[in-house]
């Protein structure tokens, strides 16, 4: 039984718990779990605003073990991995991550998640959702190995401005060298970690990987080690702010597993998501691929964007219209939130053509809450460039030190 | 066979020179395309060929008689002043008994015999075959045409559909009616809501089932003869027949047919890889390593094989690949050669019956029962047999004053629990045994004998899983879903790759439409 | 004796034959228009096949259907049953158990259920949630479907022409993709369709049951994909929840629609078996009863099955040759038996975990598509499955009502059994020996299962016939096979409830949308009624 596994039978108790979960158990104030990929996680440690300002501003320690981990390996592992996802791997070397999607055969994102390439012809692919079933049938005449790792790798996302501060006083010497999306095997204390110049958040970040057995002690040395940096556990809220942020997409939020759609018109592309940038049609042929040449061809009939809201209120789940008197219905939000560090109302929306231009002006129907009286705002918003905010320091090499 | 090799780009490259191939290649041709074609085996034919199975005794070695191939397309491609010549036509169909029954012939109304097992039957039996002869004749043109797609915006694809409602329409409202509920059905209780008569309904369910893999009781099987009727009523009002010098008579016809039009033909020219260059078809490579180029390729292998194997997965989408691999592909008919040392005798069988069809399927419950084996990984101790003995009418099959017989047996899986290891030499066993108790005397006239199992057959002519259609001929693998969505109009998801086979509308039998269907989807295309 | 319940007066709008389920709910709407509805029932009890009864002790046993899993939420809203006393507790999972001791469950809980599916097969775990949208897609296809007149595709009424256009718009909405795989699913052999997702043969021997409840057909058999759908179809949207048992047994839904019906003022009368349908001119005039006596009405509604309606209760020169060749040839067959069993205790299935809550489900022992398929086998030959396909509930777990305390009622629904033995007919010996088959499979799975029996009433498809009236004791009043769907239900061209007799509708299973407690022919027929009397709702 591998240790992150309840005694329990999963009949009685059907959420996993990572090898963190007593720690996290100690350190909730407010026990606010909620379910992520079959784990029971934390949502909130204490208070939600707490823990995204330690985001920004300190450091902050996230359990990352629920991110579905393949490992993919084998004599044609990247020409597997080069026909799923639209991003030309070839060009990924061993030691780096790659943030990528994948799509269906009508070009349809499935899922998005990251490829580490850990040798030639091994690599890990992080997932949000399970797929082994789309996985196994992409695989049909591919020399190659797909086994799901998730429960073999606890992983811990250290994030903030003293975030590489606190790696290196925990014992991760040369961290600071890591550039992003970079990859370095490290030894502590004799147990051995993996870290990745990844994250969510925006932010300067790192993620750690290791095995199962040393999670409990490498989460009590870097709390330790970040006591003077302001490090504290945050739970999925806070990191939702972050990376609504940073611009960054949610499945099942912004959009879902095209696959999984029951209604027709409910798939995206990329290009409809504003991924444009992950598709690289002059590689070899890859799933979408013929679908989405068409597409560009012909204009997307919609695209995902970033909006300035007027006013203070998020415009969650809002339509959007044309025009202040909301006859034309143009699109909708997809998420929302009052961005405490641009002290913007900022959300992302899908929008239909023509209406997602930079600098289109459009209405949103907000309905808000005030003290049980509910009342409707159309607030005026802007389509704005994402990200909302990206500091520099999330690329600076070598980071800062406070 | 010629073979003009050269480095010279073709317009098309055809894989394989069956009957569908071969028809495709003459279109192609007809129409003013270069055109080589190119077969693995060191003959034409695919699986419509003669072979000799034993010194001095030939057999078509696949399919054994001609019922399908529709009039108006070997009057088109003038076969008959391409050589092809019959060693007999309007063949009859004979059902015969082992339990000293007279044999029961087939076709023909109000035939004496039937008349004397049941006068109920032999009257309904003429209105029966006038009813399914009229659904039959609606929709052969389905056969004979390109299958539309669903939900485009194309008006070509919507008029398709139009026309096929109006056709169906075209029936009368009982007719209509009628078709619309026996579609569905199966044959099992077709047959015994009509006649009372086993031998009958029998002989009459193997048209149903044979090449398929299933049992009279399977819905659907209406609809596999309906569709195996539609092909024949475009072959005549007697469609059976036997080329002289057998199946392969006709391909070796078919060959010079297209090379008369100008296409170029290679045996022994296997091709390994379909070759894709900016995604788009480029040409092939033959397992010689040689590459030849065109600018479309057609391929008559089944769409497994062009997909998975000579085109590959990682130039499709995973969606489309998983549904080529779903595709039900395992043949449960084995063909069983036997030289003679004598014409076989079967009792109360004229010497013309004897040249014609003969049917083992002495009821729908033995058929069915000869199909639950096959389930199971067994083959079947009583199986269902279409026997024929293709000297009676062309002696140039075998040496003088010997005979050969040749049969379809089903169900014979394409593994078995055991493994053919074990089971071929108890099943042939069996099957002579079987054909001794209908003809006496005839397992000690045998002289040598061939068991071709589907997995034989699958390697002879490339098929996988050895299944005669290139995969189940089943409503969910029909028309508009054969052999895939995304590859049901004869074009792939690989621009100029084409598909022209039997795993394609309007499946197997040697009917060669695969072939022009999917030549006028190429002329399509290019125009 | 009879008795009739409710008010009762002299002149009948309409008479309904059969107080099964269908024949309450097209009552209960009639009743509502205002329409004088009078239920004529053979038995000395109401419910058809939905029934409880007291056949045992303190035990009560759904001795025919035993889930409520189907009935129309429509209907439900529609005739207050809730109000009328219908309380519905869900299935609490499932559970098939293995050959090998093994088992797999079935969890409401998503992560439970990925994490036992998964104890098979880590791959299968993730297709189970293709398979389900895939599911879900064709079942929101078909839902609307399920409460609407089939169209007569030969017809150029606009009715027909207009119900065609909305069937073509519907498929058209789905998009390309969905309409092939609209076709497969509607013509696909369950085994095979499985095979597209599931490579554990534990996971496709449990889903593939359903394909196979109350069908002549086995699990390989083309079309069975779609009798699965039809069993799912009460797995969706504002039908969530709505596999489980009926509080009281399945008389409590059959009972809260006679209290429906009364509270509307139609009444039901049991112990009046109907002997003949009258016709003059071409017209029905009402029924008579064994009795003797006539019972007039404008209106006559038949909710037994299509060949009990016209081979057996009136003369074949009523009726058009065609029609009645046609009524000949819709296949009505047995295949199902019946097992109701009181328990002196719980029984112990080793193979089930302690505490796993799938006990409260639907209990299963086929354990591979190999196995189901060779029981269709035997009812080919004309013999009882020698390893029988069994669906089994212990509903006395969760309701109280169904057995003393500490003891429990099982329900063992049995495939395949023939209603004709090849060896000749039913006999009590025969019968027993059934019996025995079904209780030594299930023995298997549970040592103490037998000596905890207390009484076991055992229903072959010919006791089914003799009791309930349904032909051949088919649970769906005919196959439920392409060539029996939709249009060509019963009858084509009398797809739309209507019959070759002025005044005389069908209301059953028989007819469009099928079989199950599902109420919809009865609602449609009521509707096709209504809009016949010009008071279209």
């Amino acid at each position: 039984m591998p240790p992150s596994e309840p005694t329990a039978p999963h009949f009685r108790k059907p959420l996993l718990e990572t090898p963190f979960h007593a720690r996290a158990r100690e350190l909730s104030q407010i026990d606010q779990f909620v379910p992520w990929a079959g784990y029971n996680t934390v949502d909130v440690f204490t208070t939600v605003e707490q823990e995204y300002f330690a985001i920004r501003n300190a450091s902050t320690l996230y359990d990352l073990t629920p991110m579905v981990k393949y490992r993919v390996a084998g004599r044609e592992a990247l020409e597997f991995l080069n026909r799923l996802v639209t991003r030309d791997l070839r060009k990924l070397r061993v030691g780096r991550v790659s943030y990528v999607v994948w799509c269906n055969d009508r070009g349809h994102i499935i899922d998005d998640g990251t490829v580490f390439r850990l040798a030639a012809t091994e690599f890990r692919l992080c997932t949000a959702e399970r797929q082994l079933d789309w996985l196994l049938d992409s695989a049909i005449g591919f020399d190659v190995e797909i086994a799901e790792v998730t429960t073999d790798i606890a992983a811990l996302a250290v994030q903030g401005p003293t975030s590489c501060y606190i790696l290196k006083r925990f014992g991760l010497e040369g961290v600071e060298r890591l550039k992003v999306f970079e990859i370095g095997e490290f030894s502590v204390r004799g147990r051995p970690l993996t870290v990745s110049r990844t994250g969510f958040t925006g932010d300067l970040g790192y993620e750690l990987w290791m095995r199962p057995a040393d999670a409990v002690a490498i989460w009590d040395e870097l709390m330790a080690a970040g006591r003077t940096r302001g490090l504290r556990a945050i739970g999925s809220q806070a990191l939702n702010m972050a990376r609504i942020e940073a611009g960054f997409l949610m499945p099942n939020i912004d959009f879902m597993n095209a696959e999984h759609t029951v209604r027709l018109g409910r798939g995206r592309s990329p290009l409809e998501l504003g991924l444009g940038w992950l598709v690289d049609l002059d590689k070899p042929h890859f799933n979408g691929r013929r679908a989405l040449i068409a597409e560009r061809r012909a204009g997307s009939r919609r695209l995902l964007v970033g909006l300035d809201v007027a006013g203070n209120k998020p415009a969650h789940n809002a339509l959007l219209y044309a025009e202040e008197a909301g006859r034309r219905e143009v699109g909708s939000v997809t998420s929302a939130l009052w961005s405490p560090t641009c002290k913007r109302n900022i959300a992302l929306a899908i929008l239909e053509a023509p209406h997602f231009a930079v600098g289109t002006t459009l209405w949103a129907d907000i309905y808000l809450n005030r003290e049980l009286v509910w009342e409707r705002r159309m607030a005026k918003c802007r389509v704005v460039e994402k990200p909302f905010f990206a500091p520099e320091r999330r690329r600076a090499t070598p980071p800062a030190d406070r | 066979m010629s073979a003009t090799a050269g480095t010279r780009r073709y317009d098309c490259i055809i894989v394989g020179a069956g009957h569908n191939g071969l028809a495709c290649a003459s279109y192609l041709a007809r129409a003013g395309r270069s055109v080589l074609v190119l077969e693995a085996n060191e003959r034409v034919g695919g699986a419509a060929i003669t072979r000799e199975f034993a010194p001095g005794y030939r057999v078509s070695a696949g399919a054994h008689l001609l019922n399908q191939l529709p009039r108006a397309l070997s009057a088109e491609l003038a076969l008959g002043e391409h050589g092809l010549e019959f060693a007999a036509q309007e063949l009859p169909t004979t059902a015969i008994a082992s339990d000293g029954a007279p044999p029961l012939p087939l076709g023909a109304a109000g035939d004496a015999p039937l008349s004397a097992l049941s006068p109920r039957d032999a009257a309904a039996y003429p209105a029966f075959r006038a009813r399914l002869g009229r659904f039959a004749k609606v929709l052969y043109p389905l056969l004979d045409s390109i299958p539309p797609r669903l939900g485009t915006s194309d008006w070509g694809d919507r008029l398709a559909l139009v026309k096929l409602g109006w056709r169906i329409r075209t029936l009368g409202r009982r007719d209509m009616r009628e078709l619309l509920r026996v579609i569905g059905m199966n044959a099992y209780d077709l047959l015994s809501d009509e006649f009372e008569t086993p031998r009958l309904k029998g002989a009459l369910g193997v048209d149903a089932v044979l090449g398929t893999n299933f049992g009279p009781r399977a819905p659907g099987t209406v609809l596999t003869l309906l569709n195996r009727l539609a092909a024949e009523s475009a072959a005549g009002p007697m469609p059976l027949a036997q080329p002289k010098g057998g199946l392969g008579a006709l391909s070796d016809a078919l060959a010079r047919v297209a090379t008369a039009a100008g296409a170029s033909i290679r045996t022994g020219a296997r091709v390994a890889s379909i070759r894709v260059v900016d995604d788009r078809v480029a040409g092939v490579t033959l397992e010689s390593g040689e590459a030849i180029d065109a600018a479309r390729v057609i391929s008559s292998a089944d769409a497994k094989t062009t997909f998975l194997k000579l085109l590959g997965p990682r130039h499709l989408d995973t969606g489309f690949v998983r549904r080529v691999d779903h595709i039900r592909s395992a043949g449960l008919a084995a063909k069983l050669h036997l030289a003679l040392d004598r014409l076989p005798t079967f009792p109360g069988l004229d010497r013309a019956r004897l040249g014609g069809r003969l049917l083992i399927a002495p009821s729908l419950d033995y058929i069915e029962r000869a199909w639950n084996h096959s389930k199971y990984g067994g083959y079947s101790p009583a199986p269902m047999l279409e026997v024929t003995v293709p000297t009676v009418n062309d002696p140039s099959l075998a040496p003088t004053g010997r005979h050969v017989l040749s049969a379809i047996v089903q169900y014979v899986p394409y593994e078995t629990r055991n493994g053919w290891a074990a089971d071929r030499a108890p099943c042939l066993e069996g099957l002579l045994a079987l054909l001794d108790a209908h003809a006496p005397g005839l397992g000690a006239s045998v002289t040598a004998a061939e068991l071709r199992t589907p997995a034989d057959l699958a390697h002879e002519f490339g098929m996988s899983g050895g299944h005669w259609h290139h995969g189940e001929l089943a409503f969910d693998q029909f028309y508009m879903v054969r052999p895939v969505p995304g590859a049901a109009q004869y074009a792939t998801p690989l621009a100029g790759l084409y598909l022209c086979g039997a795993s394609c509308h309007p499946g197997g039998g040697v009917m060669g439409l695969a072939g022009r269907n999917a030549a006028r989807a190429v002329l399509r295309g290019a125009a | 004796m009879g008795s009739t319940t409710g008010a009762s007066g002299d002149r009948n709008d309409v008479v309904i034959i059969g107080a099964g389920h269908n024949g309450l709910v097209a009552a209960c709407y009639l009743a509502r228009a205002g329409l004088k509805v009078q239920v004529l029932e053979r038995n000395d009890y109401i419910g058809g096949a939905a029934v409880s009864r007291k056949l045992y002790g303190d035990f009560t046993y759904s001795n025919c259907s035993y889930v409520c899993s189907l009935l129309r939420p429509e209907i439900m809203r529609a005739l207050e049953l809730p109000r009328f006393g219908l309380q519905v507790i869900p299935y609490e999972g499932g559970c098939t158990m293995m050959r090998d001791g093994g088992h797999l469950a079935l969890y409401d809980n998503h992560d439970a259920l990925r994490r036992e599916i998964a104890r098979h097969s880590p791959r299968d775990a993730e297709a189970y949630h293709r398979f389900s949208t895939d599911v879900i897609r064709q079942c929101k296809f078909i839902k609307p479907l399920l409460m609407r007149e089939p169209p007569d595709p030969t017809s150029f009424k606009p009715r027909d022409l207009m119900e065609l256009l909305y069937l073509g718009q519907r498929l058209n909405s789905i998009g390309e993709d969905r309409m092939y795989d609209t076709i497969r699913f509607w013509t696909m052999s369950a085994a095979d369709f499985l095979d597209e997702y599931f490579e554990s043969e534990i996971v496709k021997a449990h889903f593939a049951g359903s394909s196979i409840i109350g069908t002549a057909l086995g699990p390989r058999s083309p079309g069975t994909a779609y009798v699965l759908l039809h069993h799912y179809m009460g797995d969706i949207d504002d039908t969530v929840g709505a596999w489980g048992f009926a509080r009281g047994g399945m008389g409590a839904i059959t009972a809260a629609l006679t209290a429906s019906l009364e509270a509307s003022g139609g009444s039901v009368r049991t112990g009046a078996a109907v002997e003949q349908i009258l016709v003059k001119n071409g017209r029905t005039t009402g029924v008579a009863l064994a009795s003797g006596e006539e019972i007039n009405a404008r209106l006559v509604i038949s909710n037994m099955d299509v060949k009990r309606t016209f081979l057996k209760s009136m003369a074949a020169e009523h009726l058009p040759a065609d029609f009645l060749t046609a009524v000949r040839r819709f296949k009505i067959r047995g295949s199902s038996g019946k097992l109701n069993i009181a328990l002196d205790g719980l029984p112990r299935f080793p193979a089930i975990p302690e505490g796993s809550p799938c006990i409260r489900g639907d209990l299963h022992l086929t354990d591979s598509l190999e196995m189901m398929e060779r029981a269709y086998d035997d009812w080919k030959d004309g013999r009882w499955s020698q390893a029988p396909y069994v669906d089994m509930l212990i509903p006395s777990q969760i309701d109280p009502t169904m057995a003393p305390d500490g003891k429990h009622y099982m329900s063992v629904f049995v495939q395949y059994c023939p209603y004709e033995l090849a060896d000749g007919p039913w006999t009590a010996a025969k019968r027993k020996a059934f019996g025995d088959t079904v209780i030594d499979a299930i023995a298997r799975q549970s040592p103490d299962f037998k000596s905890l029996i207390l009484h076991a009433e055992i229903r072959t498809p010919w006791d089914i016939e003799n009791e309930v009236g349904l032909t051949e004791g088919n649970i769906f009043q005919g196959e439920l096979t392409m060539d029996q769907l939709l249009f060509n239900r019963p009858v084509p061209g009398f797809a739309q409830y209507r019959t070759p007799i002025n005044g005389l509708y069908m209301s059953g299973s028989s007819t469009h949308p099928g079989g199950g407690v599902m109420g919809a022919p009865g609602a449609n027929a009521a509707r096709r009624v209504l809009r016949d009397l010009g008071r279209a709702s």
